[in-house]
């Protein structure tokens, strides 16, 4: 059953994976992506990782996504792409080579490993089951990780801030526009004393979110 | 037959390696980020597999703070070509050589 399971949304996901690949349409293209995320979180559900999976589903095909097709509606690049065309002499076989010798030495390092992945078994945080994944897995984030979950508040905070700035309509000549508005950011951070280090704190949450 | 962490790690690096060469051959800024995301997603069967497979919350906690990363840099990126197309309708990657050296 888990055979089936696992073999069906393998196919889901990498034939989606190829359609981000080859689709002439970049609309194409980001519903081939909704294939893949779709059938990652198939295999989430499979490994008992339920709220990853919900969340899989929300964030990226609903909003992730989402937001894609925005922007390809809104830019109106939503037409086809000649492929046939090779910009830079040599840059698909180069491409293929470099895909296919990462796929090789991933393939080999699991190969070489004959009984597979092994390593210490967590002792401070213990997997429970599918029923109480989402319980462990809040209780574990805002008790060990919570100074790394608010550092993801700030991230999110930054990145929309930069969204707006970036993607704001501009009214007459371009040219003074950045210096006007990174001098306004700098002066709310020399007010609010906190401006330049949210984004150097951001970037350490990344870090701290690796390591948990 | 049984499902092995194996498997899933094999599949991840496919969808790893597919992502790499689409970033690597397209040249629609929308498409290689979508192709980040292949990426990413593969790291993340990774992360949950592997706690899985060792009976850590670690894994999963990872992938957490990966979905979150991976949503504002979508975020980002997505202005950052919204701003880049304003300018130059239908640009692609190979035009944006301005700051070339």
């Amino acid at each position: 059953m888990d055979a089936a399971v696992f073999l069906i949304s393998a196919a889901i996901v990498l034939a989606g994976a190829g359609g981000v690949l080859v689709a002439r349409n970049p609309v194409h293209a980001a519903l081939f992506l909704v294939q893949t995320l779709f059938g990652v979180a198939v295999l989430f559900v499979l490994q008992d990782a339920t709220f990853l999976a919900a969340v899989q589903v929300i964030v990226y095909a609903g909003a992730v996504v989402i937001l894609f097709l925005f922007v390809i509606m809104l830019l109106g690049v939503d037409r086809a792409e000649d492929l046939g065309v090779e910009p830079i002499v040599g840059q698909r076989p180069v491409a293929a080579a470099v895909g296919a010798s990462l796929l090789g030495m991933l393939l080999i390092a699991l190969l070489v490993s004959v009984d597979g992945p092994t390593g210490a078994h967590g002792a401070n945080a213990p997997l429970g089951d599918a029923a109480d994944n989402t319980r462990r897995l809040g209780e574990a984030l805002f008790t060990d990780h919570v100074f790394a979950v608010e550092l993801t508040a700030i991230l999110l905070t930054v990145a929309v801030i930069g969204a707006v700035v970036l993607a704001r309509r501009v009214r007459g000549p371009l040219a003074p526009l950045p210096i006007v508005v990174v001098a306004s950011v700098a002066d709310d951070g020399a007010q609010g004393d906190d401006g330049p280090p949210d984004v150097t704190e951001a970037t350490g949450g990344d870090d701290e979110g690796e390591g948990a | 037959m049984v499902v092995t962490t194996s498997w899933y790690l094999a599949l991840a690096a496919a969808l790893f390696s597919m992502g790499a060469v689409g970033l690597l051959t397209r040249r629609n800024p929308l498409i290689m980020i979508m192709c980040v995301e292949l990426m990413l997603n593969a790291v993340n069967l990774t992360f949950v597999s592997l706690g899985s497979e060792l009976g850590d919350l670690g894994g999963q906690l990872s992938v957490f703070f990966v979905l979150v990363v991976a949503a504002s840099e979508v975020v980002v990126g997505l202005a950052v070509i919204v701003a880049i197309m304003r300018r130059r309708q239908g640009a692609t990657v190979d035009d944006l050589s301005v700051l070339a050296g």
